[in-house]
């Protein structure tokens, strides 16, 4: 409706341009080289589709996989759509998502850290010996677990980027003797339980209603507000923009998406007597990681030097990007947001044993290579690695509801992790191509 | 023979590796707004003397006069903190990145400690312009989506856009078709036009002689020739390169003494 007016008093900047461009003598005109933002929402959308074609597909399939496989579950079984269930989906896949999006860190600089579970494990054992025998307080113990988890990634990263041990072997060897290490310290018995109630809560407990809402409320001014921000400045530069409505159409997108997630979980999800409402603690700390992180790796030249270690070391040294930093760092985010994964997952099973880790790393590779990180390096955000992870969690949770056993779960999340990393490798070879075949 | 000083004018450079002499006191200037090209035959010495100036492998002996004034170049630092750019054949540059981003890797603009992405892309969109760079679409295409002429132009504008006096190709049109040969050399001539001082590194000698305003022929680690690119033609540069002709004793008399000795 409002981008009708837009698009006939809007016209192409590149068009417009094109036809001023060849004046001999004449000071060529502010844009003939196009920045992307030109257009009204139609020439931005085809300028999306044709990145898409060209290989840049992003989370398209990650997304289509997502909306497909809901669609699949709740015809399959009714129960899948439910609120109970959708709560239940959020807190199951926290602790992968928190994974994912700690190993998109070096994945993307086409590492892998396969430590990372038992790292997040060795946190948590640290955790609850403070805790539990030399009775700490919780947070200072906390405190201690992402130490130690920074240390280890610190380990990890002086191995892979000074010495230049691949990082599959050396994380290998951590994967191997961390688990040592966590049987040493919490011996073969069985588990410790978490005396302390607010760690448990993070994924047991839920915010009050009114909570969630605002919680909804400051994502939309934050959104709208950082929208508004960068495209001041590009105004301020005198440098086009794009349509309103695209800004305004996403922000909608938040509030009406956001709006049936949060009414969704304000209503009353429990079978039993006490009601259980509210959207659960962890949503808002994993959002608050995902946004800070995002942030970093978007707009900071920080995150932009990952990305070019990622893409080409080579041209990121001559480019004078201290490569071995940004790669130490990144093993140290890894290591650091594992152990918020393990946190994670000892809230919600309230107990940490000297196994804990050691099955996650490999859903959480598979993860955020589903949600369309690119082993390759170079390529990934991690919003692509939550999704995965929601959709690897959406298999698991929709294959139980529909009582198939472990079994089958397992082979149908291998094969959609071989079709991802499929969907990449040829996404890849085709954005080689197109440049072969462009004049 | 030149109207303008030099920019850069290199004096009796030597340079060897254990017993190798590989550049034995050469002389090379370079003017600015000119093209000056490199030849020789392989192992003639060419990369040696680049790497020299790009200061990534310091020479031996010899001096460096930048504006009539001798400076070091011991670091790729040095030679880029006086304005000497080298692209190098494999371009160095982040396929996964956009062009702006690539333009700027290593020397991003900062807003309150944010990426000040609006000022980079309109001095990159600007840089581009100045170069009249027509061929890309958008200044936020991936590199990889680039074919090879484009990816050329983004290296030498990288350059342009550190301010560069002196850029320093290395056979820019090696893995270029027909018509993107073209499209980089107008840009090179372009860019010396801008008043940039630009050495061209080739194989090819047709595209030298169609940008090259001076021809300089490396032989055997000696500069057996100064050509006026108008005044030679493509038998003698030949003949240079070879070492049929030119005075080539001095190279090979020191390849004797290194025999004997």
């Amino acid at each position: 409706m409002t981008t009708v007016p837009e698009k006939s008093s809007n016209p192409s900047v590149n068009t417009a341009a094109e036809t001023i461009g060849p004046g001999a003598g004449t000071p060529p005109p502010p844009h003939t080289i196009a920045t992307g933002h030109e257009g009204s929402v139609r020439d931005q959308f085809d300028s999306y589709m044709q990145r898409v074609r060209g290989g840049e597909m992003g989370m398209l399939p990650a997304l289509a996989g997502l909306v497909v496989l809901t669609l699949l579950f709740w015809i399959a079984t009714p129960f899948f759509l439910t609120k109970t269930n959708i709560a239940n989906l959020l807190t199951q896949t926290a602790a992968l998502m928190m994974l994912a999006i700690a190993l998109t860190f070096v994945i993307v600089i086409a590492e892998i850290d396969l430590s990372a579970g038992v790292t997040g494990g060795l946190g948590m054992a640290v955790f609850i010996l403070l805790t539990n025998i030399a009775h700490w307080n919780w947070i200072l113990a906390l405190i201690v677990s992402f130490i130690i988890g920074a240390a280890i990634g610190t380990f990890i990263g002086f191995f892979v980027a000074r010495i230049g041990v691949p990082s599959f072997v050396i994380t290998l060897a951590l994967f191997l003797g961390l688990q040592g290490v966590n049987l040493v310290l919490l011996g073969n018995a069985g588990a410790y339980r978490i005396e302390e109630p607010t760690v448990t809560a993070i994924m047991n407990k839920s915010m009050p209603v009114w909570a969630g809402w605002a919680m909804l409320a400051i994502i939309i001014v934050i959104s709208l507000a950082t929208s508004l921000y960068d495209r001041g400045r590009r105004v301020a530069s005198g440098m086009p923009v794009r349509p309103m409505s695209l800004l305004l159409a996403k922000v909608a997108a938040w509030v009406v998406g956001g709006g049936l997630v949060i009414l969704l979980l304000s209503l009353n999800r429990s079978t039993s007597v006490i009601p259980i409402r509210g959207v659960p603690i962890v949503v808002p700390i994993a959002l608050l990681i995902l946004w800070v992180g995002t942030t970093m790796l978007d707009r900071t030249r920080f995150g932009l030097h990952i990305y070019a270690v990622g893409g080409n070391p080579e041209a990121a040294r001559r480019a004078g990007i201290n490569v071995v930093r940004v790669r130490m760092a990144c093993f140290i985010l890894c290591s650091s947001l594992a152990v918020v994964s393990g946190l994670f997952t000892a809230s919600q099973v309230g107990t940490v044993e000297s196994s804990a880790g050691r099955d996650i790393v490999l859903n959480g590779v598979a993860a955020a290579v589903v949600g369309g990180v690119s082993l390759f390096g170079g390529r990934g955000r991690l919003v692509q690695a939550a999704i995965g992870a929601l959709l690897i969690s959406m298999i698991t949770n929709g294959l139980g509801l529909l009582g198939l056993s472990a079994g089958i779960t397992l082979a149908i999340t291998g094969g959609v992790l071989a079709l991802a990393a499929t969907v990449d490798a040829l996404s890849r070879r085709r954005s080689g191509a197109t440049a072969l075949t462009r004049g | 023979m030149e109207a303008a000083s030099p920019l850069i004018e290199l004096q009796d450079i030597r340079k060897s590796f254990g017993p190798v002499d590989v550049l034995k006191g050469v002389n090379m200037k370079v003017f600015p707004g000119k093209v000056s090209a490199l030849v020789g035959d392989n192992g003639a010495g060419k990369s040696t003397l680049i790497k020299g100036l790009s200061g990534a492998q310091p020479y031996d002996t010899g001096s460096v006069l930048f504006d009539g004034q001798p400076i070091t170049l011991a670091s790729p630092h040095d030679a880029s903190s006086h304005g000497i750019e080298v692209v190098y054949q494999d371009l160095a540059l982040c396929e996964n990145l956009d062009i702006v981003q690539n333009m700027f890797l290593g020397r991003e603009e900062i807003h309150q400690r944010m990426l000040n992405q609006p000022e980079m892309e309109k001095r990159a969109t600007a840089t581009l312009q100045s170069l009249s760079v027509r061929t890309m679409k958008s200044v936020r295409q991936k590199v990889s989506s680039l074919s090879g002429g484009q990816r050329q132009t983004v290296a030498i504008a990288r350059s342009v856009l550190q301010a560069a006096k002196v850029v320093i190709l290395d056979e820019p049109t090696a893995a270029l078709g027909v018509a993107q040969t073209e499209q980089v050399l107008a840009l090179v001539r372009r860019l010396a036009n801008s008043g940039v001082g630009v050495v061209i590194i080739s194989h090819n000698l047709a595209d030298v002689f169609e940008v090259a305003d001076y021809i300089n022929v490396l032989y055997l680690g000696a500069m057996v020739a100064e050509l006026d690119a108008k005044q030679t033609n493509y038998n003698e540069v030949v003949a240079y390169i070879t070492g049929i002709k030119g005075d080539t004793a001095a190279a090979e008399e020191v390849d004797e003494e290194e025999v004997v000795s």
